[in-house]
């Protein structure tokens, strides 16, 4: 598999980031080398393998449902770019 | 010179009062200013000289924890309360965190004395040190070169002896490749061994925190002091830490070692091997039995790690959206509710992040 420079630009959009046109030709370059990279793993017979969730064995952790952080939305809203009603203020989304 | 303790040799240093931990603490500041190497981001030398006074009353009451006013250079990726932490990037230049890391936390309790936060590829994806919005990071052995990274500016700072040790994150080589690069000792631990709360993420199913110090005694000193169960990070392994330097005396006699010969391939850099072949002469030399192993799957390694890592940093980089934290702008932040979401994410994730990070992120 491999992308060519409009869908690179098309991932970028959708991703919500910008690609400057001088940038397009090497992050294409190295995305398709990622990509080839990827190609590697499907040549892996992987038929005996078990699968495996965790080095540890370990499970997901459950907790009680108590508050135990600190409430510092104060703080973080101090450093937030507009705030309004304890809510971090965003342009409209969905028109 | 102070600077060449061990901290083995520094602890016993400010135990017997040969020198207090502000007359240390003093020198290696004197030491970050006189350096050329761009290997902080921040020197905080106010509240540096704070923590030495503050550890020098403790230590004269004798009540003091093993690491008390030790001074160390803290990675730039790690929350630090009231302090900048930027993660190397123009993102977060202006981002001062609320709250401390665990990892933080856990050295200000022992009344360590922070010197700084270092300098690292911009949000740990690197392995030179070139990508940060702060410079690039020399190596001390010879300014030509680059320290290796992302933890790039620790290696340097413990290397040139700016810092007793650093803190590092390792995600795919970010504290062994600049340790290796730099002539020091770093460790990655296994994952869950030191709580990654308040560790800004790139890929959190391989990022782990780590010691960077000069000697391996040290390295395990710390890894104490790194290292435990934090119910904050659903990830930590809850299981007991041993005391990581009881061994350290030990006779090498009878300990077997084994050498992966995969590693020993093609691409090999011939200075990088011989090296590497001493040091196994030297284990050897010790009694150690050196063993070649296999580890097949080893070729697989990096097309997997090229799956896994930017997935999970294109999920954990989704929200330096602009929104919760002032960067974007200042233009932008005066006409926000005059353009749309699309204008302020793309405005902020393309001026506040550099090429690196923006394919990773795709």
């Amino acid at each position: 598999m491999s992308l060519d420079k409009n869908k690179v630009k098309e991932i970028a959009f959708l991703a919500r980031l910008s690609i400057q046109d001088s940038e397009l030709e090497q992050s294409t370059q190295e995305l398709n080398n990622i990509l080839g990279l990827m190609d590697q793993l499907g040549e892996i017979d992987t038929g005996d393998a078990e699968p495996m969730a965790h080095p540890l064995e370990m499970s997901q952790r459950l907790r009680e449902d108590q508050v135990t952080e600190d409430d510092l939305s104060e703080e973080f809203h101090e450093i937030a770019p507009k705030t309004g009603n304890n809510h971090f203020l965003v342009p409209t989304v969905i028109e | 010179m102070m600077h060449n303790l061990t901290i083995a040799e520094q602890i016993k240093g400010l135990k017997n009062r040969d020198f207090s931990s502000l007359e240390l603490t003093q020198h290696y500041l004197n030491r970050i200013d006189n350096s050329n190497l761009n290997a902080f981001i921040s020197v905080t030398s106010d509240q540096a000289i704070n923590q030495a006074k503050m550890a020098d009353s403790i230590l004269a009451k004798g009540n003091a924890a093993s690491l008390t006013g030790i001074p160390y250079a803290h990675k730039d990726i790690f929350c630090t309360k009231g302090i900048k932490t930027s993660a190397g990037s123009k993102m977060l230049d202006s981002f001062i965190s609320p709250y401390d890391a665990t990892l933080s936390d856990k050295l200000n309790s022992q009344n360590m004395v922070m010197l700084g936060k270092t300098n690292m590829d911009e949000f740990a994806m690197g392995s030179s040190n070139e990508n940060s919005y702060y410079g690039p990071v020399k190596n001390p052995w010879d300014t030509k070169k680059v320290p290796g990274g992302s933890s790039g500016g620790s290696a340097a700072a413990v290397a040139s002896r700016i810092s007793p040790f650093a803190t590092g994150t390792d995600t795919g080589g970010s504290i062994r490749q600049p340790a290796s690069l730099c002539g020091i000792t770093g460790l990655k631990p296994t994952y869950g061994r030191i709580s990654r709360y308040g560790m800004i993420a790139y890929a959190s199913s391989l990022d782990q925190a780590g010691p960077m110090t000069r000697t391996a005694e040290d390295s395990a000193i710390i890894l104490n002091a790194m290292a435990g169960f934090d119910s904050k990070d659903s990830t930590s392994a809850n299981i007991s830490v041993p005391d990581y330097t009881q061994n350290l005396s030990k006779s090498l006699k009878g300990l077997k070692i084994g050498l992966p010969k995969e590693y020993f391939s093609e691409g090999l850099d011939k200075g990088v091997e011989k090296v590497v072949m001493n040091a196994i002469n030297d284990y050897e030399a010790m009694g150690a039995k050196i063993i070649e192993v296999s580890l097949p799957n080893s070729i697989h390694a990096i097309p997997a790690y090229y799956i896994v890592a930017p997935c999970e940093c294109s999920s954990n980089l989704s929200r330096f959206d602009g929104c919760r934290i002032q960067f974007m702008p200042f233009l932008l932040t005066i006409l926000l509710p005059h353009v749309s979401a699309l204008q302020i994410f793309q405005g902020s994730m393309a001026s506040g992040m550099v090429t690196d990070v923006v394919t990773r992120k795709i």
